[in-house]
């Protein structure tokens, strides 16, 4: 079971991703991402649906009914907007969605959608926003996320040392920005649901920086008196360390989501449930993303900047090319550790970045 | 070595007693349910079909929303809305202060009378009788063919046109224009009446209470009073009613399109207070003052959310939702199974508790509670499924590294419960401020989201103490686990363990 042994050698150290210090490149992957956001908001906004701006949307489910007829039915209801967009939705449905709209030009509406597909009226849904409505869900969506980082700050400042609440805080506005991003990019529509969806995820996300932290604070807490590891190296030991963790919680979480999205996109079209998976889907991704590939580093370069950690990782240096120069090489002489891994030691010494954890094997992996 | 025995032997016994107990509990609310016929999970609109209305109250800058209004405004809309006779309807209020709502639900296809109905906030106007007739009455002319004065043919024939018999007339709602005549029915049916322009409108009425005349022996009245305008066009008002013939001495009360009241003027009022007396019960005086103090609601309401759904996308959407959860469920399962290989036989359990208990919750709940299940709460409900797994994935992989760190099973299983247990609080704590905060901001079907997210959280937490961690401590006992077979998912190989018993050395 290669997925599962992995496990143990990413526990001890044997095989090591280096996450921190190939952190430059996981910057400047992100902040690409993120000036692409804000191209990409800032030239073509987000397509908020008719909960935020106020309107009506219509669903009508007709196998032989074509987009010309619910155009007609706009056209013969006086309603020439260049709001109305007007949709097919798997094989048989045809939404229309329109402006704000007064209760009798909703029904002349829908009384011509219903003649024009030849349905009843009671089988057309509808669903129709008054325009303060849509205000009022925006200020509660605008609410409901600063609310809930507000309280994230004040739990993560009180369950952590500060420079790991604002590690994570970078991290989850680095979620929100890059999702508003692609979302601003693709034109997924924005409804309350994607805000819901997209709350949750943060949540989500924080937790699993949570506990990649734990681990980074049971690493570091004797690192001054061994002398043996930078804090970069710990805490590149700890993302490693609870890496299959994370792998089997976002896959879990994954997965449920991702069926969510399958049967509700592809069953149902546009809806609650499409809506809220998708936000799910992309949260769940940036969120994993960002705890092991910006949460962990930025805090390492925070906490490096210390006189204390910059003296440690100076006495590591000197430990450790001492030791090289002894010959005495870093990696197990002779291990058959993966031709990977050790390749890695020998860059690690040559470029003298600074070792970083060292198989403590008794003997060799079956 | 015999403290270890006692050790060994005390740890499943309680642990077989809290599944015991966990199996009893379910046990329990399953035959609750049963006994009390709950037998079906109560579905939201958008899983059955069905129109729901918010109206959201119209606050004027800094004011507030009393929830007495708010209360009050419940039962009127709940009173027009069974009008319509359509069984499970509801009217409720959800959220708190000025955030506020009324949410009605109609389920089946009468969808748009619904909207058109509960939409009205129209206001109370006093309006002078022309003319009174019976229900059915073809017209108000004398015998010698004759209209009382200010009815013109036009109206005769609206008003010979209107049968006040029918339900549809009795629904109010007309178009009921101030400025002009109107023809219109007495609420229950009992009368047809034509009535001129009104003259004094709802805003001019400054308070109205229900009194008892106890000197009198005269029964319940309703008491009026008109603020300065009012007082001024009630007064002339009446002081023009009064020496009219009967009926048109009378001031109609008119709401809605519909004759609430057409009380006989006895007097000229000018003092700007006003009695209304009849053979009222005290309901009906309470009835009468509220409808004269608030007009047809009691705050002015914006209709803020419509949504119309029919039975086929209702049954679409459950199926939908259903299939999804159980996609998510399996594909959940067979991970957790091919990775965790025998402890996967712990998550299945887990899993399976854990949607046992959830359902068991919906079915009670909406008998207790009135909790409805709706296509978002549904989404919820599968989201959960990786709060649930979560739980299980942090806990084993805490055993596992317990494991490599060279401890026993037992006493991994132990340690690892210690850590793990820590870390499962903190998730599920950040998972229950997530849903809290949801459930509080938002609005609508989103906030089932949240309720069922919250639930099932807690469902987790139970599941994780009750039944996940004393199964894996049983099993640690069972010695295809303790030994660390192949397939129990803890073997060295699979854990990468190594041990000074390996033999890789030697091999080598």
């Amino acid at each position: 079971m290669a997925l599962s042994g992995i496990g143990g050698r990413l526990y001890r150290g044997e095989k090591s991703f280096q996450f921190i210090a190939h952190r430059r490149r996981f910057y400047a992957f992100s902040g690409l991402l993120i000036i692409i956001s804000a191209i990409a908001l800032s030239t073509q906004g987000l397509k908020l649906g008719i909960e935020f701006k106020g309107g009506s949307a219509f669903t009508v489910t007709s196998n032989t009914g074509t987009i010309a007829m619910a155009q007609d039915a706009l056209k013969s209801s006086g309603l020439s907007g260049s709001e109305n967009i007007v949709q097919k939705i798997g094989s048989n449905k045809f939404r229309v969605q329109t402006g704000i709209l007064s209760q009798s030009q909703n029904n002349t509406l829908q009384a011509a959608l219903a003649t024009n597909y030849n349905v009843q009226e009671n089988n057309i849904d509808t669903q129709s926003i008054g325009p303060s409505w849509g205000k009022e869900i925006t200020h509660k969506a605008l609410y409901g996320l600063f609310g809930f980082l507000a309280v994230v700050m004040l739990y993560l400042a009180l369950a952590f040392e500060p420079k790991m609440a604002i590690s994570a805080i970078i991290a989850v506005i680095h979620d929100v920005f890059i999702t508003v991003g692609i979302y601003a990019l693709v034109g997924f529509d924005v409804t309350p649901a994607t805000v819901i969806g997209f709350l949750t995820i943060l949540g989500y996300s924080l937790y699993d920086t949570v506990v990649v932290f734990d681990k980074v604070r049971e690493n570091t807490r004797s690192l001054t008196t061994t002398a043996r590891f930078t804090f970069s190296d710990a805490a590149n030991l700890a993302v490693n360390q609870t890496l299959v963790r994370s792998f089997n919680t976002s896959l879990t979480a994954l997965m449920p989501v991702a069926s969510i999205l399958f049967v509700g996109a592809g069953l149902l079209g546009a809806g609650t449930l499409k809506d809220l998976s998708l936000a799910l889907f992309i949260g769940l991704a940036t969120g994993t993303y960002s705890s092991i590939f910006v949460a962990t580093p930025i805090l390492a370069t925070l906490r490096e900047r210390e006189p204390a950690m910059q003296a440690l990782a100076k006495r590591v240096a000197v430990k450790n090319s001492a030791a090289v120069a002894s010959g005495r090489a870093v990696a197990t002489p002779g291990a058959s550790a993966s031709s990977e891994v050790s390749e890695r030691v020998e860059t690690k010494i040559i470029t003298e970045r600074g070792p970083r954890n060292q198989p403590k094997r008794k003997s060799r992996r079956r | 070595m015999s403290a270890n025995i006692s050790k060994a032997t005390k740890r499943p016994v309680r642990s077989g007693r809290t599944i015991s107990i966990l199996l009893l509990v379910i046990l329990g609310f399953a035959i609750t349910a049963i006994a009390t016929s709950t037998t079906s999970v109560k579905l939201g609109l958008d899983l059955r079909g069905g129109t729901s209305v918010t109206l959201q109250p119209r606050v004027a800058a800094g004011g507030t929303v009393s929830s007495s209004a708010i209360d009050q405004a419940v039962s009127i809309i709940r009173q027009r809305v069974n009008s319509l006779g359509v069984a499970e309807s509801e009217v409720t209020a959800e959220g708190s202060g000025n955030n506020r709502q009324i949410v009605i639900s109609v389920p089946g296809e009468t969808g748009r009378k619904v909207v058109d109905l509960v939409g009205q906030t129209a206001e109370l106007r006093f309006r002078a009788v022309l003319a009174v007739g019976a229900p059915t009455a073809k017209t108000v002319a004398s015998t010698k063919g004759a209209l009382p004065t200010g009815v013109t043919p036009a109206l005769d024939k609206a008003f010979g046109a209107l049968d006040c018999t029918k339900a549809a007339n009795l629904q109010g709602g007309s178009t009921d224009a101030a400025d002009q005549p109107l023809v219109s029915c007495e609420r229950h049916g009992s009368a047809k009446y034509i009535l001129a322009p009104a003259e004094v409108l709802g805003k001019n009425i400054k308070s109205a209470s229900a009194s008892l005349d106890n000197t009198n022996a005269a029964g319940w009245y309703v008491l009026l009073n008109f603020d300065g305008d009012g007082t001024t066009k009630f007064g002339k008002m009446t002081s023009r009613l009064v020496s009219q013939p009967s009926p048109t001495n009378q001031a109609a009360i008119v709401l809605d399109g519909l004759v609430y009241s057409s009380p006989q003027i006895n007097s000229a009022i000018v003092a700007g207070n006003a009695q209304i007396t009849g053979n009222f019960t005290q309901a009906d005086a309470t009835n009468l003052a509220n409808v004269l103090k608030y007009g047809a609601l009691p705050l002015a309401f914006d209709r803020g959310e419509v949504q119309q759904v029919s039975p086929t996308l209702g049954s679409d959407q459950l199926h939908a939702g259903l299939l999804a959860g159980l996609i998510g469920l399996i594909l959940v399962l067979l991970y957790s199974l091919l990775y965790y290989r025998g402890l996967g036989v712990v998550s299945v359990g887990s899993l399976v508790i854990a949607g046992a208990i959830t359902y068991l919750s919906f079915l009670l709940l909406g008998k207790w509670i009135g909790f409805t299940l709706t296509l978002a709460g549904i989404a919820g409900a599968i989201v959960s499924i990786g709060i649930t797994a979560d739980s299980f994935i942090v806990y084993f992989e805490r055993v596992r590294d317990e494991v490599r760190e060279g401890r026993s099973l037992r006493t991994a299983v132990e340690t690892g419960w210690q850590r793990a247990r820590h870390t499962i609080l903190v998730a599920d704590f950040v998972s229950l401020i997530a849903a809290a905060l949801l459930y509080f901001f938002a609005v609508g079907s989103v906030r089932g989201f949240a309720f069922t997210l919250g639930l099932t959280t807690f469902v987790d937490l139970f599941v994780v103490f009750f039944f996940t961690h004393p199964m894996v401590s049983l099993l640690a006992k069972v010695n295809f686990y303790a030994s660390g077979r192949p397939l129990s998912g803890l073997s060295a190989k699979s854990l990468g363990v190594v041990t000074s018993t390996d033999s890789g050395k030697e091999l080598s």
